[in-house]
């Protein structure tokens, strides 16, 4: 298989980047690891007709400690991110989910900032992102840049709510020193995305929960946080996660089968990030 | 586009389409047909290479990517006649039945070995989940890898 022909732009900074989608708009895609996007170009269900590569951006390639957060370029690919200190001692939902997305060849090419943008409801990140309290830095063609926070940025079905001439440049994660955390991923094969997942942090004596594969778009489990906050222990509260959610049905799973895991791995979840 | 791509140590430079895939430059362009195309969408590794050591699925890189970069292929692991210690040891644990995902189970091992080289039998297999194998069971590809690592007695 292979892609709708299309014209190649080899971006050597993010100005070149950004001046090739602002010239082009939303004819054109941003390719970082190529990752997620190549994919659906094999299968035609993407078929941009300006690919602008930005895969060699080494400058957005870093994990830097930002005070009360950790900035992540957004060109650091997941094998820098899952091995780095910084995020391991102040991040560690978001090392460890890493590690498990894809497989080590896809984790050697794939970055955090493109699987954001991608925004799929069914990758691991995002849940990381919404669980944590994290925010994505957005650059714009017309000069400008802005912070979207992760409550923000997923828009819809595969859609986040950048502009097509915006670039992430920058993940910002909230320090989560010490505190408890689990991510919970089912799936069938290893490198599968996860049938159902669960991201949970815990945040001065509260908690976010965020669900993979349970909406069109990556999703906070509000009433499973809610009844936390109201007093109910991690299995009254778990059996709320599939509340409000619409997960779809597919060959893995139906509705019930992924609603009924969502409130066992959220259980699981709450339960390991020591939540009684 | 012109690109260059220096593979297994020696340049390659070739006019592709943006849209040529790197296991296709490398299979069709090059002309090495040791990495397999197996299932074409980045699940069963058999297209396993190294780019700047380190291991890829080559159907999900286009070849404009690898420009200016170093590629290892199966054929570029043996020095001359000499296999490369992880091809022994596939050889002498029969870590293959019918080959053909063999490449990229190997490419895998290798910069598995390189990242860790004193894994454990759960990091092997956790290191090889990008890379399907239909014969084996796995069971013989693990002991060669350990083997290989200096840990599998």
């Amino acid at each position: 298989m292979i892609p709708v022909a299309f014209d190649y732009v080899r971006a050597g900074s993010a100005d070149e980047a950004l001046a090739a989608l602002g010239e082009h708009g939303d004819e054109a895609k941003l390719m970082a690891g190529g990752h997620s996007l190549l994919p659906m170009m094999k299968l035609r269900l993407a078929y941009p007709s300006v690919v602008v590569d930005i895969g060699r951006l080494n400058d957005l390639s870093y994990v830097n400690d930002g005070g009360d957060h950790i900035a992540i370029g957004a060109l650091t690919r997941h094998r820098d991110v899952e091995t780095n200190d910084l995020v391991q001692e102040h991040a560690p939902l978001l090392a460890h989910a890493t590690s498990h997305v894809g497989d080590p060849q896809v984790r050697h090419r794939g970055t955090l900032g493109g699987s954001l943008a991608h925004a799929d409801a069914a990758a691991d990140h995002p849940s990381v992102l919404l669980a944590m309290g994290g925010s994505v830095v957005a650059r714009s063609a017309a000069g400008g840049e802005r912070v979207i926070d992760a409550a923000d940025l997923f828009a819809g079905f595969l859609e986040s709510s950048l502009e097509p001439t915006e670039m992430i440049t920058e993940i910002r994660i909230p320090k989560h020193t010490g505190e408890g955390w689990n991510f919970q991923k089912f799936n069938r094969r290893a490198q599968d995305w996860a049938i159902v997942g669960v991201s949970a942090q815990r945040t001065n004596g509260s908690a976010k929960v965020a669900l993979v594969n349970m909406a069109p778009t990556p999703i906070r489990a509000t009433a499973v946080e809610e009844a936390l906050t109201g007093g109910a222990t991690a299995a009254e509260a778990a059996e709320q996660a599939a509340t409000g959610m619409q997960p779809s049905s597919d060959l893995n799973a139906g509705v019930d089968y992924r609603s009924h895991l969502a409130r066992v791995l959220t259980r699981r979840a709450l339960q390991e990030a020591g939540i009684e | 586009m012109e690109i260059t791509v220096e593979v297994n140590g020696a340049s390659h430079s070739a006019d592709v389409e943006p849209r040529t895939l790197l296991v296709h430059f490398i299979r069709d362009t090059v002309g090495l047909t040791g990495t397999n195309i197996g299932c074409d969408t980045s699940s069963c590794g058999a297209c396993t290479l190294h780019l700047n050591g380190e291991a890829v699925k080559s159907c999900t890189m286009l070849a404009v990517q690898a420009d200016g970069q170093a590629v290892t292929t199966i054929e570029g692991l043996a020095d001359g006649e000499q296999m490369h210690p992880m091809q022994e040891a596939f050889m002498n644990c029969h870590a293959l039945q019918c080959g053909y995902c063999t490449p990229g189970m190997v490419m895998a091992s290798v910069s598995l070995l390189d990242e860790n080289p004193n894994p454990t039998e759960t990091e092997v297999r956790v290191g090889l989940e990008g890379n399907l194998c239909r014969c084996t069971g796995y069971h013989n590809i693990v002991k060669a890898v350990l083997s290989a690592s200096g840990g599998g007695k």
